[in-house]
């Protein structure tokens, strides 16, 4: 579609400068500046309870669009992940009816996570069907199996010590949720910035063919990363549900879109081929503090949303643009 | 040989969607009375009239994920002129439901053309900041039945030579969509750059263009169906017809639409259209609840693009290799 040959510079530019021009020191600039903005629009901001509880805003979502960041980056991508979500928790619920204690129940959202994840990925790479088509028809199906056994009722009675994943503090106001978004965003760097595994994920996404040919498993790879990514959607579906303390179908809508929406804001590329996890963390204290800054100046939710679509657009619209703009 | 394999694909479908039918006649007669088909066919047609609007989308190799949210807005802004301004004609009201679709298209589009923006970014996009854009003109109120004038909930309803309004227009709709798509060069180009996009460019059509007029078709019909869906139900909210673009992705696929692009009739979005509709209907006469539509229709996304897959790997083999990895 780019029918604009590449611009091949005369030298390169040096580290430092090139650093300071990346994606992730933009992005980091914007955090700050939401961050100093926030805190002076609400009186509120400034408090480590307060900022601690805005941290729930994101936590669950980005241990998800880690392991959904490897698979954009791979070039396929995983609609399914909020209906995972519900799926899980539905099976969760009703294994509670059945009795069943805080260690069966978390072996539950993560068996449910993985059995979900090995389906979309065997429709992708066993069946060659597209990811994007693919994880459509299973966002319905997921989600329609929780609306089939739920109907509009709600599973809650959830055994007090399940509460610790979603509500539990590990110390002072650092909760268990944001000490596992840390503990998981240092193994996601790890696995794709420096081990060979992370390397053919970058080698698949930025040529699949090639990757064959340079004696990647790319179906098995991928494989694997639908697999990871429904295992995140189990452990989001156990923190989610253990913060809520119930489950109904709908729970997490739409969730697939702000992860996506903060995949991409991390300064991975839609397309495949490049992106870090640096960015993506970056990415999601940006989306948790706009939402949480919103929330303390009462703005409704679904206006958010309006931000967020558009933060989606203008974070590959403007670098185009001002490419477009340079070059003329 | 591509038009008889896909003339077969559809071929299949409709049997499929027979078979269906007759399964039902037989715990259900009335079903399949005409009166009744007539009924599954007018309340399937908002589904006929976006998936035809998806279809040229899709055969683009784009994807149109903002289509219920464009729906919802035109159908919001429609209801409120009428609130405010009850004398306003219909066909005004129409008018102005296709020119705001279109516009929203439009934008969709020009953002796929301009700016080489994925097609599913700003979709995925514009479709919170439509709907979001719903709840900042209704302040999150409803427009409900009492405050519509009757004549702008007449007009789907109006029977004409035994059919509704509502029917005719997706009648009217398929025939323009099969004499565009096979009779006219915007059909043959949206085909093209679906099918080969570099090849596209070097028989001198402009591949992003097209894109932009896909998606502003898609956005007209989605604004035109705006206006339908709300003065057929006659009632307005932020979130009618959430959810609906993928039950249109659904309809699209299931007709046999590749979502690589390049692949797919209208008869096909027909087909896959009723083929849910059938089956949305269906569900209460048979006795099961609504609640199992969700998942009926993703099973139904995943076997058709299964049986779909399977059906293609017999396509002939690739004479040039770079254009298949530019693909």
């Amino acid at each position: 579609m780019n029918s604009t040959s590449h611009f091949v510079p005369d030298r390169l530019q040096s580290p430092l400068a090139r650093r300071l021009k990346s994606w992730e020191t933009l992005l980091l600039g914007v955090a700050v500046a939401i961050f100093i903005a926030n805190s002076f629009a609400s009186p509120y901001f400034l408090n480590a309870w307060n900022l601690s509880d805005a941290t729930f805003n994101f936590t669950e979502k980005a241990m998800i669009a880690f392991a959904m960041a490897l698979l954009i980056i791979s070039g396929e991508i995983d609609l399914s992940v909020a209906s995972i979500i519900a799926l899980a928790s539905t099976a969760m619920g009703a294994a509670v009816q059945l009795g069943v204690g805080t260690p069966g129940l978390v072996a539950i959202g993560l068996g449910v996570g993985l059995a979900a994840g090995a389906f979309n990925g065997f429709l992708v790479t066993r069946l060659g069907l597209p990811s994007i088509v693919v994880t459509i028809g299973t966002m319905s199906l997921f989600r329609g199996i929780a609306f089939i056994v739920l109907g509009d009722q709600a599973y809650r009675g959830y055994p007090e010590s399940f509460a610790y994943f979603g509500q539990g503090y590990v110390w002072w106001v650092l909760s268990f949720e944001l000490v596992l978004f840390a503990v998981l965003a240092v193994i996601y760097g790890i696995v794709l910035h420096k081990t060979n595994f992370g390397r053919a994920i970058y080698a698949i996404g930025n040529n699949p063919t090639g990757a064959v040919f340079s004696g990647i498993r790319v179906q098995r790879v991928k494989f694997t990363l639908f697999l990871l990514t429904g295992l995140m959607s189990g452990i989001a579906a156990i923190c989610l549900t253990s913060r809520l303390g119930s489950t109904r179908p709908s729970i997490a809508v739409g969730w697939e879109l702000e992860v996506v929406t903060m995949v991409v804001l991390g300064g991975v590329s839609i397309l495949g081929g490049s992106g870090s996890i640096p960015g993506v963390v970056i990415a999601a204290f940006v989306m948790g503090l706009v939402t949480f800054g919103l929330g303390l100046l009462n703005v409704p939710g679904i206006v958010m949303s309006i931000f967020i679509g558009a933060m989606l657009i203008a974070v590959i619209a403007l670098p185009r643009l001002w490419t477009m703009w340079r070059r003329h | 040989m591509m038009k008889r394999l896909a003339t077969s694909r559809e071929a299949i479908l409709f049997g499929a969607i027979l078979v269906l039918l007759a399964l039902i006649a037989t715990r259900f007669p009335a079903f399949v009375a005409p009166s009744n088909l007539a009924g599954v066919f007018n309340d399937t047609s908002p589904l006929i009239l976006l998936a035809l609007g998806q279809m040229v989308v899709i055969l683009t190799k784009c994807i149109d994920l903002s289509v219920a949210a464009n729906l919802a807005l035109t159908g919001m802004v429609v209801a409120m002129i009428n609130v405010a301004a009850p004398g306003v004609p219909v066909p005004v009201i129409v008018t102005v439901a296709v020119l705001l679709g279109t516009l929203m298209g439009a934008f969709n589009g020009l953002l796929v053309w301009l700016l080489s923006i994925p097609p599913i970014v700003v979709t995925l996009g514009t479709m919170t900041i439509y709907r979001g854009i719903i709840f900042l003109l209704s302040e999150g109120k409803w427009v409900n039945a009492h405050e519509m004038s009757p004549a702008f909930k007449a007009f789907p309803r109006t029977q004409f030579l035994g059919l509704p309004v509502l029917s005719w227009v997706a009648i009217v709709a398929v025939i323009a969509f099969y004499v565009l798509m096979t009779r006219t060069t915007l059909g043959r180009a949206i085909y093209a750059v679906g099918g080969n996009p570099h090849a596209a460019v070097y028989t001198g059509i402009n591949v992003g263009r097209t894109q932009f007029w896909a998606y502003t078709i898609s956005g007209a019909l989605a604004g035109l169906t705006g206006y339908l869906w709300v003065s057929r139900y006659a009632v307005a909210y932020v979130d009618i017809a959430g959810g609906f673009e993928l039950t249109v992705v659904a309809a699209c696929v299931i007709g046999g639409i590749s979502i690589v692009g390049g692949v797919g009739t209208v008869i096909g979005a027909l087909l896959g259209a009723l083929f849910l509709g059938v089956i949305n209907n269906a569900l209460p006469v048979i006795d099961i609840s609504p609640f199992w539509q969700m998942a009926i229709s993703g099973a139904a996304i995943i076997v058709a693009i299964a049986f779909n897959a399977q059906a293609s790997k017999t396509k002939g083999r690739v004479i040039l290799k770079s254009a298949e990895h530019a693909a």
